[in-house]
């Protein structure tokens, strides 16, 4: 088995009163072990309520998620598949529930009923791994909103989970958290091999990933290799999404008849490609 | 380190009281708050007295904060001093008024109350001072657990979890509040001038998107705990196991011995 979660034929719907939403339609992908998957979506493209169904804090109405081999709706391994698949929300503040930062990264494994021993292990390893060990005594009260978004990280790791989903955990932070959080996930996925699926609306966060999804309207619109995706900057803005800088600059510059390569992502790539074609230009 | 704590009376010093285990400080605590009780004399109020006052430098925990605490509750103190003068009619008539009698033997018992009343705030405030709130609900989840035994481990342990909680958003909300004001504030509202009704009427903006926001963060809080394969009390283990060590049987002697010194007071000169 080469996929952690295989999510198959998948439909979702909310029902208020009469009517009935339908937030995630036909869906059927797979995630590869030690992969790291960017999911954009604009606002109500139903990618939160993709990542709830991928751990079973959703059941599907329609199909089945397989986590490991083990259907979501399986109400026997409930603990199980929590344990394989973590997740990270939005808000650090609304997922620590400790006042002592080490007290919290240790809920996990405490409720895995791990011995007292290991679980110290467990904590001090997962606090080393997001660089916050020297923060171990603190209240998370006094910590920036990176910070306790990276506690809230290593409480998961403290599971030794295979995957991680994280649902937008950037998005209520500033741009210094913002790197600290990607930095960190990037370093799980590479050292730790876990499997990463990263949900988030910040395109700049999907340039080092394995593979990127977009999402619009409960469907899949593209899956690809960020630099294919990037490229394709008509697609993007037709789902509501924003092309990175970089690659706006570059689109803009070829259309204006420099023959510029737009396959670049970070700004020095960029850079580098705007060198060439003025260069080959001969200015 | 003080700014580490933000809600209860912790005190950070390096005594050996900090160092207690504080299920077994808790135990102690009602043990001595019944022998003061039981102390009926002059000299074994003094006993009392001076154990209390030992505790006190122990703790290494300034006079001025315990005065602090008795400043606070000063008003009951008089009460009760005051009732009690008008109590018992024992010893000798000091004056009458009306129907009122004030005897010999009402004035010491109303300074014997005031006395453990006082020692009653000390000794407790010494609990308070000197372990965390996290500690404290480490410590009633640990001493309640015998319940589970009666089939309430369940609702011991969610007790616990429920303080845990409480404990970790009290800042959290504190911090929110004071958000909301400002936003009111910005908007017009005002706190501070005004009658009574139209102050009360001036917090509701406050109140409801405070009550709002509480319970998404509630429910938010409850599917991250459930992604972290929360199930209850079922299959819980804890990581920090409390261990009892040499200082905590000391204390548990010296306190055992001051007990029995109340009662042999007692018992000698009663």
């Amino acid at each position: 088995m080469n996929n952690i979660i295989d999510v198959k034929n998948v439909t979702f719907e909310y029902t208020g009163g009469e009517r009935i939403k339908t937030v995630i339609r036909d869906f059927d992908i797979s995630f590869a072990r030690g992969s790291f998957t960017v999911i954009l979506g604009h606002n109500g493209s139903g990618k939160s309520t993709l990542a709830k169904l991928l751990n079973g804090l959703y059941k599907p109405a329609v199909g089945d998620v397989f986590v490991d081999g083990i259907n979501t709706k399986d109400e026997k391994n409930e603990i199980e598949i929590k344990r394989r698949v973590g997740m990270v929300f939005q808000n650090p503040d609304n997922q620590l529930l400790a006042s002592i930062v080490e007290d919290d990264v240790a809920f996990g494994p405490e409720n895995l009923g791990i011995e007292p021993e290991k679980i110290r292990e467990r904590v001090d390893n997962a606090l080393k791994t997001v660089d916050m060990y020297d923060y171990r005594k603190k209240s998370p009260h006094h910590l920036s909103g990176g910070q306790k978004q990276r506690i809230a990280i290593a409480g998961i790791i403290a599971m030794e989970p295979e995957c991680i989903v994280l649902d937008e955990p950037t998005a209520m932070l500033d741009p210094k958290g913002r790197k600290e959080i990607i930095d960190t996930i990037e370093r799980l996925n590479r050292e730790k091999g876990i499997t990463i699926i990263l949900i988030t609306h910040f395109m700049e966060e999907a340039q080092n990933a394995d593979r990127v999804i977009v999402m619009d309207n409960g469907k899949i619109v593209a899956d690809d290799i960020p630099a294919n995706i990037f490229k394709n900057a008509e697609m993007l803005k037709s789902v509501g999404l924003d092309v990175p800088q970089t690659t706006d600059l570059l689109i803009r510059l070829n259309n204006s008849g420099l023959a510029v390569d737009t396959n670049a992502i970070s700004i020095e790539e960029a850079a580098e490609k705007i060198a060439t074609a003025l260069h080959s230009e001969g200015i | 380190m003080l700014n580490d704590i933000t809600f209860g009376q912790y005190f950070e010093t390096s005594s050996i009281i900090h160092k207690l285990d504080a299920r077994i400080k808790m135990i102690l605590l009602i043990l001595q708050i019944v022998f003061i009780f039981l102390a009926n004399n002059l000299i074994s109020l003094s006993v009392a007295f001076g154990f209390v006052l030992l505790i006190i430098l122990l703790s290494k925990v300034p006079l001025r904060m315990y005065l602090k605490n008795l400043k606070a509750i000063l008003p009951i103190i008089l009460f009760t001093a005051i009732i009690n003068l008008f109590y018992g009619n024992e010893g000798r008539e000091l004056f009458s008024f009306w129907k009122i009698t004030v005897t010999s033997g009402g004035v010491i018992n109303s300074i014997f109350l005031t006395a453990r009343i006082v020692l009653l705030i000390i000794i407790s405030s010494v609990l308070t001072y000197t372990t965390t709130p996290n500690d404290l609900t480490d410590a009633i989840e640990r001493l309640l657990s015998p319940l589970r035994f009666l089939g309430l481990k369940n609702a011991v342990h969610t007790l616990a979890m429920m303080m845990t909680i409480a404990l970790r958003f009290i800042p959290t909300l504190v911090e929110e509040t004071q958000k909301i004001m400002n936003a009111q504030k910005a908007r017009g509202v005002d706190f501070e001038n005004g009658k009574l009704k139209e102050r009360i009427n001036a917090l509701i903006p406050i109140l409801i998107p405070l009550l709002i926001s509480s319970v998404r963060r509630a429910y938010e809080l409850a599917e991250a705990m459930e992604c972290r394969c929360y199930n209850g009390a079922e299959g819980r283990k804890r990581m920090k196991q409390f261990k009892i060590r040499y200082y905590d049987i000391l204390s548990a002697l010296i306190s055992v011995v001051f007990c029995l010194g109340i009662i042999f007071v007692n018992f000698v000169t009663g």
